[in-house]
């Protein structure tokens, strides 16, 4: 019963943002910066031909594609390209959501690799949502090429999380990004996300206020994140999440939208 | 359910009173930190850099392209190269496409001739349809082939960004956005892309009053009237050897005006219905990258070209036969454009135009493209039938019904400034989910396309320059 539920929740979720899915198909976000390749990126999995630019915010209209990979179907959903998931703005409030509340079976997050530290920012935020991330770390032609090195295989340690080099305009590193996205979400590889530790008393008052909280909340979602949001004094995302109808859920992320818009 | 709800709302408002609210800034501030030293202990380990992380080169360039002395007049100039290379670059084969495009009207005349179809059928299909269609292609498509590729090139290279940095000063002192730069830069390929693009502005304020003012950068469908009537008019005005200089620099002078008029009312919005302080905002400048020409080629054809193309196509079919149906039916001895022009003609005559100027923009309300073939489908179909083959031809029409420098200007004026087309209405009213703005996006620019060409040709007519 209560799986039940929950695929229906989603179904309704993935409608209000305009996805159709298929039963046997996975879901996969692609996340990032802005300006850091991600149609790019986009582009070269699904074969698309969405125009890519240079300058930050090209993507604000949410593009979705289908590929497949070794027989499987996955629809990639990319994202607008936002700095952080902190929700002060209207494209960071749709790709936090879409995070959260759409439980995509893995979540890509394209990196510069020419300003890793600043990406990571992202990363580390994304990665305390949901431990299904793989890192791309896009652009690696132009690191090397401003003498920048990339430790790969030393990020994936650091952060717990696989992740690939790629240059995606060449299509160098794709294939391996490919497969990791699909043991991920097929559930062949388990994560280990490094989690941000916070100063002591914001770590004790979230642990406190994540007991409160529990029983409101719906079990997949993490909520120690949802009491930091809390702490915050963001409560958007708690009232969308405790909102039992289905039909609620679709109506409360259109109705703010909208309610962006009112003066 | 409704008392687990409930007890959650009491618990939010628990959370909201108490201890925390105070310490909420504090708390997010530290989550921050936390967030920004993580990622910086992570970077440490696993980036190794063996120069600063800009290259030397970027730097220099950008000191140079973003300037306090040297930026805007760079960005002039490469204003002025791209529309140049557009003005001189269309001209030769806008005219080719057009003496082949009549050329194939003649056989298509001798064919309805042949097989005996009645005058009307031959009126509404070829010289409606088919001659708006010819005017529509063989007047767009060239500047069209040219532009969007320089544009995206400069896309491409990263140079829009340094734009916003350049003018973001100016539109902080207009109370907006710094980003409404790229929004606007956006609106030279399209009005309606240009209204979207304004998502990546976090301020509902700023955003809004990005989009009402999106409309007065001229979009494709407004470029080639605008280069039109200037190589007719101001290219006319001087020796030929300069002719597309003047009428470069003259196009260039209008997208002045354009963002002047978009600082202006942005300005004035800001200070009256939407008023309000500009946010504060970090623009990062891209590294250059290598365009990918090849691909840029084929994606501005493809993706934009015939995508614009083909919506000009769609909407001047049917204007083209709805204008020769109205051009030819007649009540009493007038046809209904006549009536309709005579109707306007005096309001029209305060701002420099004439009814059928003024009727052309009625109609052309689904899509700027068509303004220019509705209006010289009426001039001719009112009168003899000429062979619109040259900007000569097209020169000797206009001045055969009353054309002047003015009227060339105030059209240019108001082309610029008037009401977005149909579909930037359309996308108007998704993005902002209001009727209220999406009339005033439509009635605010008219006022001031009003405004300005009444002022300009009363100016005129008082100084005795016409």
């Amino acid at each position: 019963m209560e799986l039940i539920d929950q695929s229906c929740g989603i179904n309704a979720f993935y409608e209000a943002f305009g996805l159709k899915t298929q039963p046997d198909q996975l879901v996969v976000a692609l996340a990032g910066n802005p300006n850091t390749g991600k149609s790019t990126v986009f582009n070269a999995l699904t074969g698309l031909k969405q125009h890519t630019g240079n300058w930050p915010g090209k993507t604000v209209l949410r593009a979705e594609g289908t590929f497949c990979h070794r027989n499987k179907k996955i629809l990639l959903v990319d994202l607008p390209g936002t700095y952080s998931l902190l929700a002060t703005s209207a494209d960071e409030q749709v790709a936090r959501d879409f995070i959260c509340l759409g439980r995509p079976d893995a979540i890509v997050v394209v990196t510069d690799a020419t300003c890793l530290e600043r990406n990571l920012n992202l990363v580390l935020q994304v990665m305390e949502i949901s431990p299904r991330v793989v890192v791309c770390i896009n652009l690696m032609d132009e690191a090397r090429r401003r003498k920048i090195k990339v430790d790969a295989a030393a990020l994936s340690r650091e952060l717990g999380v696989p992740c690939i080099p790629t240059t995606a305009r060449d299509g160098i590193g794709l294939k391996d990004l490919k497969d990791a996205i699909l043991d991920l979400a097929a559930g062949a590889v388990k994560t280990s996300p490094r989690l941000v530790t916070y100063e002591p008393d914001v770590e004790h008052a979230a642990a406190e206020l994540a007991t409160k909280i529990q029983a409101f909340l719906p079990q997949w979602v993490n909520h120690r994140w949802v009491a930091l949001r809390l702490l915050e004094g963001d409560t958007s995302i708690i009232e969308t999440l405790c909102d039992p109808l289905e039909e609620e859920l679709k109506g409360v992320v259109l109705k703010k939208e909208a309610a962006a818009w009112e003066r | 359910m409704g008392a687990v709800n409930h007890s959650l709302a009491s618990l939010l408002s628990e959370i909201d009173s108490e201890k925390y609210s105070k310490k909420r800034q504090e708390i997010r501030d530290s989550i921050v930190s936390s967030i920004y030293s993580c990622a910086e202990t992570i970077a440490g380990k696993v980036v190794h850099h063996q120069y600063e992380r800009r290259t030397e080169l970027d730097q220099k360039i950008d000191n140079v392209l973003t300037s306090r002395m040297l930026g805007i007049p760079i960005m002039l100039i490469l204003l002025g190269a791209v529309l140049w290379l557009t003005v001189t670059g269309a001209n030769y084969p806008s005219q080719m496409l057009a003496v082949g495009l009549f050329w194939f009207e003649e056989q298509l005349t001798k064919f309805f001739l042949l097989v005996g179809a009645p005058d009307w059928l031959h009126g509404v299909l070829v010289l409606g349809m088919y001659r708006s269609l010819a005017w529509v292609v063989s007047v767009m498509l060239p500047p069209m082939a040219i532009f969007f590729p320089l544009f995206t090139l400069l896309e491409d290279l990263g140079y829009l960004p340094r734009v916003a940095f350049n003018l973001d000063r100016y539109f902080k002192k207009a109370c907006t956005h710094g980003k409404q730069a790229l929004t606007m830069c956006m609106g030279f390929g399209c009005n309606a892309a240009g209204v979207i693009s304004c998502r990546i502005i976090e301020s509902p304020r700023e955003r809004l009053i990005a989009i009402l003012t999106n409309n007065f950068v001229p979009c494709n469908g407004r470029f080639p009237t605008l280069i039109t009537l200037s190589m007719v008019f101001m290219g006319g005005a001087v020796a030929a050897a300069y002719s597309t200089a003047a009428a470069t620099v003259m196009v260039v002078a209008l997208v002045l005006v354009g963002i002047a008029i978009t600082l202006l009312m942005s300005w004035l919005l800001s200070k009256t219905v939407l008023k309000g302080i500009p946010s504060f905002f970090t623009l990062e400048l891209p590294p250059y990258r290598k365009p990918q020409v090849g691909r840029i080629l084929v994606r501005s054809l493809l993706d934009r070209t015939i995508f614009v193309l083909t919506r000009a196509v769609v909407v001047a079919a049917p204007a083209g036969a709805i204008t020769w149906i109205l051009a030819n039916i007649y009540i009493g001895d007038l046809s209904i454009i006549g009536h309709l022009a005579g109707w306007l003609d005096p309001f029209a005559h305060l701002l420099g135009l004439d009814g059928i100027i003024l009727m052309a923009f009625i109609l052309g309300l689904p899509a700027n493209e068509i303004v220019l073939p509705i209006m010289i489908m009426s001039y001719v179909s009112a009168g003899a039938m000429l062979e619109l083959d040259s900007l000569n031809a097209l020169r000797m029409l206009l001045v055969d019904n009353g054309w002047t420098w003015l009227t060339a200007l105030s059209m240019m004026l108001f082309s610029l400034l008037h009401y977005p087309c149909g579909t930037t209405l359309l996308t108007i009213y998704k993005e902002t989910k209001s009727i209220k703005w999406t009339i005033f996006s439509a009635l605010m620019p008219l006022g001031v396309a009003i405004i300005v060409t009444l002022v300009v040709a009363q100016l005129a007519f008082l100084l005795g320059l016409v």
